[in-house]
């Protein structure tokens, strides 16, 4: 107690020190407007770069929002009609919008923790003390990750083929009916959601490996000499250290899974039956097949506050799980 | 650059026509131009090869963009898209060496004539028409192919019958517009009304064909699996998986190529049933045709190379080199394609020939039109939702034109 008084004191004693400094010598920065401090020219080159390329267009993007902007508009803009919100009025109209939000939603809720708790394990495995060649497994769980979506598609197309595809052939081996799982409504999300899963966990597995080694050892020969087993280390030791990379991974994982399109867009172009039409998938074909852009910017809008939304949602409650006693 | 003459010209290195061409065609295009430079020695072209897949986005991309080719190679249904982006010049057929209207099929020709004026000339056609494996048809109990709907109907039951539940009648891509949309243009259907505004898929017409097609599917006499699906129709053509096929003249040299040579002569083409008594039965008059950019500075020379692309003995070269049909019918005459039977079938289908309305949105319509048949085929939808609900989104589609139209009425 002394000695922080003591401490305290100092402190205080060096900020008036500092102070009086100012007072007396006063530097020739703080006098000048603080827009011309050194700070913001070192900061110029990138606030420019970001207004140029990210903030410019973001705000024409919302503009464009509030317009028809179609093929009509680029070939005269004369029929440009700015429409305020009916493009968010049609959104909410369109059938299509919410089967792809559904779709977007069944990926994400059924996707993202599936794809977590895959890498979570997978991590986990590569981690214990006993496995050998530990380079090599990461090494193959990684390659999905940075295989070409198009070569896994056409591998999986293969895979998922209802006569000669592989996992059918197990299911019959198994006794089961075969299943059309491209080519059915209700088996092609989740044949989308686990050739996803596959190739995204190697990612996550190795930011939750990296997490796993930074929780130090002693804690659970701690454990252990208290009687701990397996799972009750894991529940109080590995998830509540492991939780800050976790949240990490949850979030990027989260957005990321928002963001579904290149796997419908290569193995279902959004079908059967729109089955597998995501968000993404729905803005491509209105802005880029079919030119709206004005409405095609109205669904990234749309996205963006759905994405938002889910964030803060997420960050609330991991809040309320810190809190102690929450 | 406005005393530029056309002799100073060839000389500059920028007197170069650039074309744009898809895929197989873009690849082989080239071969045939040396017989054009051996003419007109003052023309240079260079041809970009694009993939069919980008092209539709390539070329709107390049027009937004400033960048447009010369000359250029797109699909006939584009040409509405791009003639109200003011994106293409009007053919003068009396400034073209050597073009005779009258020689190409007039429903081909038809396409690349919008408001009055003609915009591109057909360089190819695509028309769709029956496959089929004329054993199956034989097991059956039919030497022919069927001339009626009823006929067709029947033998698909015979088929279907004969094969067993591991065998189906037909293959219908369920992820094409163009099977339902052939079906109702043979029922006489006007798939838009009142000068393209409204849809009109609720009429008689359109409803008696979208009937007739998902009843295919309802009877089991299609798969009703997507494209995905049949990974390989020619696997599963060869192994009797289904026995006729509605599809276009690109599948001639494909299934020469890939199928097992002992089927060689089980499998041959006939033009579509119809459900009246005239034969053949309407089809599509789809294609690619050739146009020339309207902000171009070759004029003159990009003209030249499309009238000389459009020459028959062009085409019965461009015939052998890729397998394109022409859509000239004294290209028709030559040697190459009367050897060939089962391009018959397709000579006989181009003089009944039909075309998608002309308007910039019809891609779009396209697009619900397979959507909406797809769900009435897997049973989402009741044949009257999905034709109720198909028009409703089409008068959203069709918004924007009824304004303009509206708005060039009133001055």
């Amino acid at each position: 107690m002394q000695r922080d008084q003591t401490g305290d004191r100092s402190r205080e004693s060096g900020v008036e020190g500092s102070n009086a400094a100012d007072a007396h010598l006063p530097s020739p920065v703080s006098r000048l407007p603080s827009s011309l401090r050194p700070g913001f020219w070192f900061a110029l080159p990138a606030l420019a770069v970001i207004a140029a390329f990210f903030v410019v267009p973001v705000a024409a993007a919302l503009l464009l929002s509030f317009t028809d902007f179609d093929i009509y508009a680029i070939a005269d803009v004369r029929t440009l009609r700015l429409t305020w919100g009916a493009n968010y009025v049609r959104l909410i109209h369109d059938p299509r919008f919410w089967t792809a939000l559904k779709n977007t939603a069944y990926f994400v809720v059924v996707g993202g923790p599936l794809s977590v708790a895959t890498s979570l394990a997978a991590a986990m495995l590569l981690n214990t003390r006993m496995l050998r060649f530990k380079g090599f497994f990461r090494t193959v769980f990684f390659l999905p990750v940075v295989t070409t979506l198009v070569a896994v598609a056409v591998v999986w197309r293969y895979l998922y083929h209802p006569r000669f595809g592989l996992l059918n052939y197990g299911l019959a081996w198994l006794g089961f009916q075969p299943v059309d799982w491209l080519g059915d409504p209700r088996w092609a999300m989740p044949a989308i959601i686990l050739m996803a899963v596959w190739k995204n966990f190697g990612f996550n597995m190795i930011i939750l490996i990296a997490g796993l080694q930074s929780i130090p050892e002693r804690y659970y020969e701690a454990a252990r000499l208290d009687g701990a087993g397996g799972a009750r280390q894991f529940r109080y030791i590995t998830l509540p250290l492991l939780a800050p990379t976790f949240f990490f991974v949850t979030i990027m994982t989260m957005i990321g899974y928002f963001q579904l399109f290149a796997e419908p867009y290569v193995m279902t172009q959004g079908g059967p039956a729109d089955a597998t039409l995501s968000l993404v998938l729905l803005m491509y074909e209105e802005g880029f097949r079919w030119w709206n852009l004005g409405f095609a910017t109205a669904v990234a809008f749309a996205l963006f506050a759905i994405i938002l939304t889910a964030t803060l949602l997420q960050f609330g409650v991991s809040r309320l799980r810190a809190q102690p006693g929450g | 650059m406005l005393s530029t003459t056309g002799g100073c010209e060839r000389h500059k290195p920028d007197a170069t026509v650039e074309m744009w061409a898809m895929g197989r065609e873009g690849e082989v295009v080239e071969r045939l131009l040396p017989e054009l430079y051996r003419r007109h020695p003052e023309i240079q072209v260079r041809v970009q090869q694009i993939p069919w897949s980008a092209a539709h986005e390539k070329l709107l991309t390049a027009f937004v963009g400033d960048s447009m080719p010369d000359v250029f190679q797109l699909g006939n249904t584009w040409l509405p898209e791009l003639v109200a982006l003011g994106a293409v010049g009007a053919i003068e057929p009396q400034v073209m060496d050597g073009l005779d209207l009258d020689d190409y099929f007039p429903g081909i020709l038809d396409t690349n004539r919008i408001d009055g004026s003609l915009w591109a000339l057909p360089w190819y056609v695509d028309t769709r028409l029956l496959f089929y494996r004329s054993d199956l048809l034989a097991e059956a109990g039919y030497t022919n192919p069927p001339r009626s709907w009823d006929a067709w109907m029947e033998m698909m039951h015979a088929i279907k019958q004969h094969g067993g539940s591991d065998h189906y009648a037909a293959f219908l891509p369920l992820r094409e517009w163009q099977t339902p949309v052939i079906l109702a243009l043979q029922r006489g259907a006007e798939l838009l009304r009142e000068h393209d505004q409204h849809g009109n898929f609720e009429g008689e017409p359109f409803r008696a064909a979208f009937n007739f097609y998902v009843e295919l599917f309802r009877r089991g006499l299609a798969p009703a699996s997507g494209d995905s699906q049949v990974a390989n129709v020619y696997s599963d053509f060869a192994a009797g998986y289904f026995t006729f096929y509605v599809t276009g003249p690109w599948n001639l040299g494909e299934l020469q190529a890939r199928l097992p040579a002992g089927l060689n002569d089980r499998w041959t083409t006939a033009p579509m049933p119809s459900p009246n008594d005239t034969y053949p039965g309407i089809s599509l008059a789809g294609g690619s045709s050739l146009a020339v950019f309207r902000g171009t500075r070759h004029e003159a020379s990009a003209r030249q190379l499309i009238a000389f692309l459009s020459e028959p003995a062009q085409q019965v070269e461009f015939y052998r080199l890729t397998g394109d049909l022409p859509a000239r019918r004294t290209a028709w005459e030559s040697d190459a394609l009367r050897q060939n039977t089962r391009a018959q079938a397709f000579r006989e289908q181009l003089q009944a020939l039909r075309s998608t309305p002309k308007i910039p949105e019809w891609e779009r319509i396209a697009d619900k039109i397979m959507l909406y048949a797809e769900r009435a085929v897997r049973g989402d939808l009741t044949v009257d939702a999905a034709l109720a609900a198909l028009d409703a989104d089409v008068e959203v589609i069709l918004e924007k034109r009824r304004w303009l139209l509206r708005r060039r009425d009133e001055g």
